[in-house]
């Protein structure tokens, strides 16, 4: 009777129990689709606020403002184009990225396989430090501080010795321009890149390495021919990373790209001034004036989330092409 | 979920309760009153000290202003969100069209100035006319040794530097007055860029702010741009005297920016007119600063059109209104700001009296 009773306890506790996992699983399988709702929704949210705010734009322009230079925001002879700020976000990116990512592998490398334990924690510790600092202050060192630095010890040098030989070097510096937009920007991500990547490789096997030594290999070609070619996917996903942080940056770009506007804002050499999409849009939708100023800044918010929307859908296709090349590899 | 619901119900009544009771002792006791404005950043300081300086008046009313920009003023003051509106530019035709039966009441004259780094000019300030800084905003006027500025600058050694332009990146009030001022003395500039908070400037950098156009010029040599005369006095920044209408070089001051005003009083419209066509720049007058500008205070005629303003209240933002734009007006000067002449003082007041709420003039005399 007593141990009856007491093994129909235990059988109610268990199902009881189990009616509580069922409950409980329920819960959280509504609670992860809700997540994902919320997410999908806030996206289209997104499409579609920028969407109806920049009707008015398309409506009047129609696809020449996409393609336009043009941006005169006067009362009357209202023109508006987005090319210019494209350009202008594509080439400080790019330039970003070129100083950026050699960097950022190579300091991922340096900590992985050169002096691994201590000193790397350190270095590695050091460089992530550089992504805890606002993009306001980096600006604002950038347009007090930074700026004289590159115009006297990079820009002038280069303007006088190549200045009238190479166009790219052409415009007499202010150290207000894409240039510098460019380096700060690729400080401001350094950290991002190279803390992905030294994860990449730090996630390459050892067999990897020790077969590589084992045929007799040196460090460097080590690195070359069996750490790189592994970790590629990851190291082109930690790049597209830096390069949306990179584009979608706006108040240090505001500070130091130099805010040319309409035809003078695409760059005619490293040292011209430009203007980004996130750039114009944080300098003059606080005082737009006229519908269709606003519908064109707006506009430029839709542009530069397509663009973001296709750099991304090209990431996710050269990696998945880099893996696929690279598992035919390992075949 | 009903534990929630009877929680918020009972914060609900327990707050009707509150604002009942208080509404009670208000009309019982002391009227406190806070009026809500937005607009400009650049009358900003002198408003701010404007709400000290009158608690100690009517410690009864309190202020608030959001220095959130011209052209959010102008939303809000026509969404109907704040009290009053404040602007640099006057309502354009189409917004004084939607607001219906606005006002513009002037509370302060700024103006701009010409900044400029050149070391080999530190002792005599550079002069300058209007059309020669429209070439050179426009990119036509490449050096500072262009014959142009030397016929302007006899005997001064300029250098053979190219200049470079500098210009608020912003949407602005002051790029406004500065590109109105370009219009008016340069028919190619009226033609090519035209005047606007931001426009297409055909040269230059753009940097972000008086303080990032001030550290711009500041940083390198051989570089020009604009400033408000307040933030120029405070930094004390390097600026050029203009030729005015009349052909005299005259130094940005609160004096000379004052005659500017004078001259331009007696074209005013009336307060409820349209002021979208009003413009003091390149005023006539010996001693008239080329480059100043109206700050205004928007309101509707009959303050009953914003639904927030019942009778007290636009009581207490008329009497604030007239105490500003007298008593008030002595705050300027200290600021940088320059003070209202009496023939713009005057118009200000009859405005005020023509306010009504519900069609009884709100100004008792």
């Amino acid at each position: 009777m007593d141990e009856k009773s007491r093994r129909l306890s235990v059988i109610k506790t268990i199902r009881s129990k189990s009616n509580e996992s069922k409950f409980g699983d329920k819960f959280f399988k509504g609670l992860v689709i809700g997540c994902s709702i919320y997410t999908i929704a806030m996206v289209a949210l997104v499409i579609y606020a920028l969407s109806e705010g920049s009707l008015p734009i398309f409506l009047k322009e129609g696809f020449y403002f996409v393609i336009g230079t043009d941006w005169n925001p006067v009362e009357g002879s209202e023109s508006f184009g987005a090319l210019p700020y494209i350009i202008g976000t594509l080439v400080s990116s790019a330039i970003a990225m070129v100083i950026a990512v050699p960097i950022s592998i190579g300091i991922a490398i340096f900590v992985n396989e050169m002096v691994k334990g201590r000193i790397g924690t350190l270095l590695s510790f050091i460089v992530e430090l550089l992504a805890a600092v606002p993009s306001i202050v980096y600006g604002l060192w950038a347009l007090f501080v930074f700026r004289f630095v590159i115009l006297d010890y990079i820009e002038m040098p280069l303007y006088n010795a190549l200045g009238d030989k190479l166009s790219i070097f052409g415009t007499a510096p202010f150290g207000l321009d894409v240039f510098t937009a460019g380096i700060v920007l690729a400080i401001m991500i350094i950290p991002i890149v190279s803390a992905i990547s030294r994860e990449v490789i730090r996630a390459v096997p050892d067999s990897q390495r020790e077969a590589a030594y084992a045929l007799g290999a040196t460090r460097w070609e080590v690195v070359k021919t069996a750490i790189l070619p592994y970790g590629k996917s990851g190291l082109l996903g930690a790049s597209f990373l830096g390069l949306g942080r990179a584009i979608g940056e706006t108040i240090l770009v505001t500070m130091v790209i130099g805010n040319a506007v309409g035809m003078s804002a695409i760059p005619t050499s490293l040292f011209s001034p430009s203007q980004t999409l996130s750039s114009i849009i944080a300098n003059e939708f606080n005082e737009a004036s006229g519908a269709l100023h606003l519908s064109a800044l707006i506009g430029l918010g839709l542009v530069l989330f397509a663009l973001t929307l296709l750099i991304n859908v090209g990431a996710v296709f050269i990696v998945s092409r880099v893996t696929k090349s690279h598992s035919n590899l390992r075949d | 979920m009903t534990y929630s619901k009877i929680f918020g119900m009972s914060i609900l009544t327990l707050s009707v309760l509150i604002s009942l009771g208080i509404s009670s002792i208000n009309t019982v006791h002391a009227q406190q009153v806070t009026i809500n404005g937005a607009g400009a950043t650049f009358p900003f300081p002198l408003i701010d000290t404007w709400r000290v300086e009158y608690q100690k008046v009517k410690p009864d009313v309190n202020i608030n202003y959001a220095s959130i920009g011209s052209g959010g003023g102008i939303q809000q003051f026509l969404a109907k969100t704040v009290d009053f509106g404040a602007t640099d530019a006057p309502l354009s035709k189409s917004e004084f069209a939607k607001a219906v039966n606005p006002v513009h009441i002037p509370e302060t004259l700024g103006s701009v100035v010409i900044s400029y780094n050149v070391p080999e000019l530190s002792s005599t300030p550079l002069k300058l006319s209007g059309p020669v800084l429209a070439d050179i905003y426009l990119g036509k006027i490449k050096k500072w040794d262009d014959p142009q500025i030397k016929q302007l600058n006899p005997g001064v050694n300029l250098p053979s530097n190219p200049i470079t332009v500098v210009h608020r990146s912003d949407g602005s009030g002051t790029t406004n007055v500065f590109t109105d001022y370009l219009s008016k003395v340069s028919p190619e500039w009226k033609s090519k860029v035209g005047t606007s908070k931001s426009v297409q400037w055909p040269v230059g950098v753009g940097a972000p702010g008086n303080e990032g156009v001030a550290a711009s010029i500041g940083g390198s040599k051989y570089s020009i741009g604009y400033n408000e005369l307040a933030y120029a006095l405070q930094t004390k920044m390097n600026y050029a005297s203009l030729q005015n209408k009349d052909g005299n070089f005259v130094t940005p001051s609160v004096n000379t920016t004052l005659a500017a005003a004078v001259a331009a009083a007696p074209t005013l419209p009336k307060g409820d007119q349209p002021w979208s066509n009003v413009s003091i720049t390149n005023a006539p007058g010996k001693a008239s600063y080329p480059i100043s500008s109206f700050s205004y205070i928007i309101l509707y005629k009959d303050l009953n059109a914003n639904p927030s303003i019942d009778n007290q209240k636009a009581k207490a933002i008329v009497d604030f209104l007239s105490w500003a734009i007298t008593d008030g007006q002595k705050f300027s000067e200290p600021l940088g700001y320059v003070p209202l002449p009496a023939a713009v003082v005057k118009t200000n007041q009859d405005t005020l009296g023509s306010l009504t709420f519900k069609g009884t003039p709100l100004l008792t005399k």
